[in-house]
């Protein structure tokens, strides 16, 4: 259990920010200068609210009330840069050891030789930091401020520089140390992807503030991030159960409540859960269930509410055993006549539906 | 071959000036280090005058810095006589005169080099040695100050080659005294003032070419050898 509250005025910038977290993976998401690295710097004790408290479960690290400010080597607040930060004059070995020799033996809980197998780097002990990969680096820097066993691990956007094989290569490894060592983390990213493979609780920060918190699910289907990330992604996240891979088609079906979903075959075990995001320009509206149409999902649900309008176009939300958002021009909106609580038939292209839209939840 | 043997003249001189060289450097790293990292790092009103103090040994002509020497920790000088009075130490008129007077000379030189490194340390790297747990001073130890080693190692070799080479300042402040203070270039000097030592004073200066070049040598496989390491 996180609870960030940090303000801090600088020039004409103003930041105040409020949140809670739970134990597992907090996203911190928003568009570049929304005051994300701010809010890590301060939890890290490298920057000082103005006022404001920072606290870890029962631990207070600031608290301008009370007088209290820790400074960072006393957080225990571990901290992954963008850039590894790794020390180049240090074997790998150095690297990871640096902190944790600094921790009282009472107080670790990440021993040397499970980390370094979990990250799977115990071929590069011996090799300076010149001589490894930008995701060996990364995963190196993991380790380290893993070993400092730390109340709270501060990712500030861990994966940003690198290509997509090398996120692919690093991803996996935080969601399994989140479990493995049950430490809270707080994820800084403005990648949607990330967030949707990682994320138990998503914050979105726009110009200084908090505009949405909550669980991921929720977040994300209550609020339109178009405006945030200027792209047009605004759409669902629905959590579904793996029920078949039917033979020689190569696609998977998904259940949710009632209804079927198609999507390309993923490598699951039948049973599992997976998260799959669906833009809401990916998604049509029926009022008869089609018949004789290539497209394979055709989920039945009823209307929960309609708007606001933006452009000629308008937002559906439509209740299919989770929450599909749709956009569909004010036009079709007349002509259908549709209002809330009317059953409709929503229509997605198994095609749109792209492998790396889709998330496997453990 | 006896043609190559030191006299015992030659090599009282280029003893002295390899000892009184080496503590020169040697005193003034550690504060060398620490008005570096002032420098580098630190913001204060009258940073400019500190800065400008600093450097000042580097543009006077050496005669000045020695006759102010002699002026202050001379026997009557106000810090030469103080530090007679409470630790009985004497810079006047002995080696140990002399290495100050090297120290005070190529201090800038040591400092300018290690501040340049300084200023080139990714202070990233200070800020996650603390989130890591370090406290400042284990910080400087473990991560600036090996990370500065190229521009210390530079720094020192600059600065000994220089008080190898310093002469105005000592001769001024200490005098040409034979086994204390008459270093290499002070006993070329001496040479060239009597009749008939044009053989003796051709002889140091191929000696002052030989230790100039193997301190540079020196210095270049060190400074390669600190690359290495980084690359691993």
């Amino acid at each position: 259990m996180i609870d960030l509250s940090l303000h801090k005025r600088q020039g004409a910038f103003n930041l105040a920010v409020e949140f809670t977290g739970s134990s597992g993976i907090t996203a911190l998401f928003g568009r570049s200068g929304a005051g994300k690295s701010s809010v890590v710097a301060m939890a890290a004790g490298l920057a000082r609210p103005d006022h404001g408290h920072i606290r870890i479960g029962d631990d207070t690290l600031f608290d301008s009330e009370r007088g209290i400010n820790l400074p960072a080597e006393r957080r225990r607040v571990g901290l992954i840069f963008q850039d590894g930060r790794l020390f180049p004059h240090m074997s790998v070995r150095s690297n990871l050891r640096y902190g944790e020799k600094l921790v009282p033996a009472g107080q670790r809980y990440a021993s040397f030789d499970k980390v370094v197998e979990l990250l799977g780097i115990g071929e590069l002990l011996d090799r300076r930091p010149a001589r490894l990969s930008g995701g060996e680096k990364q995963r190196v820097a993991i380790g380290r401020a893993l070993l400092t066993s730390p109340r709270l691990l501060l990712m500030d956007e861990p994966l940003a520089a690198l290509d997509g094989a090398r996120k692919a290569e690093v991803l996996p490894f935080i969601a399994r140390l989140s479990r493995e060592f049950a430490v809270p983390i707080l994820y800084v990213s403005h990648s949607i992807e990330e967030i949707l493979e990682l994320a138990d609780d998503l914050v979105v920060l726009d110009e200084g503030r908090v505009i949405a918190a909550g669980g991921l699910e929720q977040v994300l289907c209550d609020c339109d991030l178009s405006a945030i990330t200027g792209r047009q992604d605004a759409g669902s996240i629905l959590t579904a159960v793996v029920h078949d891979h039917p033979a020689g088609f190569e696609v998977t079906r998904l259940k949710l409540g009632d209804n079927w979903l198609t999507v390309p075959a993923l490598d699951l075990p039948i049973g599992a859960t997976a998260r799959v995001r669906i833009g809401a320009q990916d998604v049509s509206l029926a009022l008869d269930r089609p018949s004789r149409t290539s497209i394979q999902n055709i989920l039945t649900g009823k209307i929960q509410s309609i708007g606001p309008v933006e452009g000629g176009r308008v937002n559906i939300r439509v209740d299919v055993g989770g929450t599909l958002w749709t956009k569909i021009t004010t036009l079709s909106l007349t002509e259908l006549g549709l209002r809330c609580g009317d059953t409709v038939f929503a229509m997605v292209k198994s095609a749109s539906i792209a492998r790396g839209s889709i998330a496997v939840r453990g | 071959m006896d043609g190559l043997a030191l006299t015992p003249l030659e090599s009282e001189a280029l003893r002295l000036s390899l000892w009184v060289s080496g503590w020169a450097v040697l005193a003034s790293l550690p504060p060398g280090i620490f008005c570096a990292w002032v420098l580098a790092r630190c913001r204060f009103p009258g940073k400019s005058v500190v800065d400008g103090l600093i450097h000042l040994p580097l543009v006077l002509p050496p005669v000045v810095v020695g006759y102010a020497l002699l002026v202050s920790f001379g026997h009557h000088g106000p810090v030469g006589a103080w530090l007679w009075e409470t630790f009985a130490i004497s810079f006047a008129f002995n080696w140990k005169g002399a290495a100050l007077a090297s120290a005070v000379i190529s201090f800038p030189l040591l400092v300018r080099a290690v501040r340049l490194s300084l200023e080139s340390v990714d202070q990233g790297l200070e800020a996650a040695a603390r989130t890591l747990g370090a406290g400042p001073w284990r910080v400087f130890f473990t991560i600036t100050l090996p990370l500065v080693v190229p521009g210390v190692v530079t720094g020192v070799i600059l600065a000994f080659a220089r008080s190898l080479s310093e002469f105005g300042a000592t001769i001024t402040f200490v005098s040409n005294i034979p086994g204390q203070t008459r270093t290499l270039p002070i006993a070329l000097y001496t040479l060239t003032q009597v009749p008939n030592g044009d053989a003796g004073a051709i002889r140091l200066c191929i000696i002052s070419v030989v230790v100039a070049m193997v301190a540079l040598v020196a210095s270049e496989i060190l400074s390669r050898r600190v690359a290495q390491r980084m690359e691993g």
